[in-house]
């Protein structure tokens, strides 16, 4: 699996549970490193085994675990670029949903080798959507599922999530849009970012 | 027939940045993101020239000149702070009208998001900005992640190099090898000689012919010294033209001896540097490990030094072992003349 895939659970793990906990892992998965380069390729066993290692360790369900992953990855101060990156897909919820159709073609704009499964969103009555992710990341739709509760949270809007049964390997998210402007939400400017 | 309010109604939805000028050169209207531009200040009514400087082409000084270059790419910079600079193609209306200009920041586009605080409602849906900017964004991010690994393979190379065990000139064991190789066979109990050797007119040959002559002698030095050693030894380069070649289980004196003649030999044999002749000899000491109860690896190689400094002080060229006489003689005013 790719390097920014592993890191992300790596960050997660360190900023959640501690440097420590994250050594006492990878010395569990039997790998011979601590550290997933960002920028590296690994095999998928690797990460199978180091996914397990965290999954032991923490006591947690991997579902659970990687839906806290998705909501890190657009929460966390530090991994602010992944947000703003998000949010150019659009300027409101229902805009940045219809986005992510092409989240990795745009995903693979940035990174060329971080090749994503597919991602189709239909809508099947206003407010009401469904998510398909396509097979090929395992955990794919639970950090889908985390990183759609953060982003909703980050757009002020309401929603109810639910994963539904997968048919042929495909995960099914559906969205529910309780309201647009529950909330705030969080500013986003075009140009605030430092280059 | 269509009104100038009619072309702005539709032209402020497709390009929010156009100017709709008169045939005098006045500003009839202008798109909604230019609002964000001009601020406090009205542009409706102002002449063209007076809000946005044209830079080129440098030959439009008039209106009329201006209404001339119909199709072409135009720069201008706004004559108000922050100066940004812009893109421009005009076209003029039908019937002397006058124009409609449709204007873009081009490369200036990062400055003017943040400048002016735009957001992707000031773009058209089909304007590619807002992926350009999601685009340098993210390979910057990209980029940042590949700087973060290069730094830390640069580190964990240099780190590499600091513990590598070979001298990259010459191929031969370091003063870090030959130090492990020391304490092995120490620790091991093992019998061993140590041979110090010291290149005799090499500092000439640097000097007269310049660091590429002497690494190459250097490189043939190695070569030699490989040469003349069984596999099993270690040869290694120590310091500028010092080496240390250590024997294991050879204690012969005399055998030992021959080979230290025998190398001497070879290393005064000429070496060819392109069209030049490199002379040089060397000099030769050595110690043996069971000549002390307990062989200690800096005494070991204090001694094979001393035994070096001694054959260099009986006229170069020559091979010692060491006794401890030679100590005392050390300490002479005129030793080291290297």
């Amino acid at each position: 699996m790719h390097g920014l895939i592993n890191r992300a659970v790596q960050a997660f793990v360190i900023n959640t549970y501690g440097e420590k906990r994250w050594n006492d892992i990878m010395d569990a998965s039997g790998l011979g490193f601590t550290e997933f380069e960002a920028m590296l390729v690994y095999p998928e066993d690797q990460s199978a085994r180091m996914l397990s290692a965290t999954e032991a360790s923490l006591e947690r369900p991997l579902a659970e675990i990687l839906e806290d992953v998705g909501t890190f990855l657009v929460s966390n101060p530090q991994l602010e670029a992944l947000r703003r990156l998000l949010r150019f897909g659009g300027v409101n919820y229902v805009e940045f949903l219809h986005s992510l159709d092409d989240l990795p073609d745009r995903t693979r704009l940035a990174v060329s080798d971080l090749r994503l499964p597919g991602l189709e969103l239909i809508e099947q009555a206003p407010g009401q959507f469904e998510l398909l992710c396509q097979p090929g990341v395992p955990g794919y739709a639970q950090v889908m599922m985390g990183v759609l509760r953060a982003m909703a949270d980050d757009y002020g809007a309401l929603v109810i999530l639910e994963q539904t049964e997968s048919q042929d390997g495909v995960e099914v998210i559906s969205i529910t849009l309780v309201e647009t402007e529950f909330a705030e939400g969080r500013a986003f400017d075009l140009g605030a970012h430092s280059l | 027939m269509m009104s100038f309010d009619d072309l702005a109604g539709l032209a402020n939805k497709i390009c929010p940045m156009h100017v709709i000028i008169g045939p005098d050169g006045t500003i009839y209207s202008h798109g909604p993101t230019l609002n964000k531009l001009r601020g406090a200040q009205e542009w409706t009514g102002q002449p063209f020239f007076d809000i946005f400087d044209l830079q080129r082409p440098r030959w439009v000084k008039t209106v009329g000149d201006l209404m001339e270059t119909a199709g072409s790419k135009l720069h201008f910079q706004l004559r108000q702070e922050p100066h940004t600079r812009m893109k421009g193609v005009l076209v003029p209306l039908p019937d002397g009208q006058g124009a409609f200009v449709n204007l873009s920041f081009g490369i200036s586009v990062l400055d003017a998001v943040r400048d002016f605080n735009l957001t992707s409602q000031d773009f058209s849906p089909t304007d590619l900005t807002i992926e350009m900017l999601y685009l340098v964004e993210a390979k910057s991010a990209a980029m940042e992640a590949s700087r973060q690994l290069n730094l830390r393979l640069q580190g964990a190379k240099i780190a590499a190099e600091e513990q590598a065990f070979t001298d990259t000139l010459t191929g031969l064991k370091n003063r870090r090898a030959m130090d492990h190789v020391l304490n092995r066979l120490i620790n091991g109990g093992r019998d061993f000689a140590l041979m110090h050797i010291d290149l005799d007119f090499f500092k000439q040959v640097n000097d007269r012919l310049g660091h590429a002559a002497g690494d190459a002698v250097l490189q043939q030095v190695a070569a030699i010294m490989v040469d003349c050693t069984r596999k099993a030894d270690t040869v290694a380069r120590v310091g500028g033209d010092e080496f240390v070649v250590i024997i294991e289980g050879l204690m012969d004196p005399n055998r030992l001896n021959d080979l230290a003649y025998r190398l001497i030999a070879r290393l005064e044999e000429p070496i060819q540097f392109g069209a030049e002749e490199c002379r040089i000899s060397a000099s030769a000491g050595t110690v043996l490990s069971t000549s002390m109860a307990e062989p200690d690896a800096a005494q070991l190689l204090h001694q094979a030094d001393v035994a070096l400094y001694a054959a260099k002080r009986a006229g170069r060229a020559q091979h010692m072992f060491y006794t401890p006489q030679m100590e005392a003689e050390a300490l002479a005013p005129d030793s080291k003349s290297a």
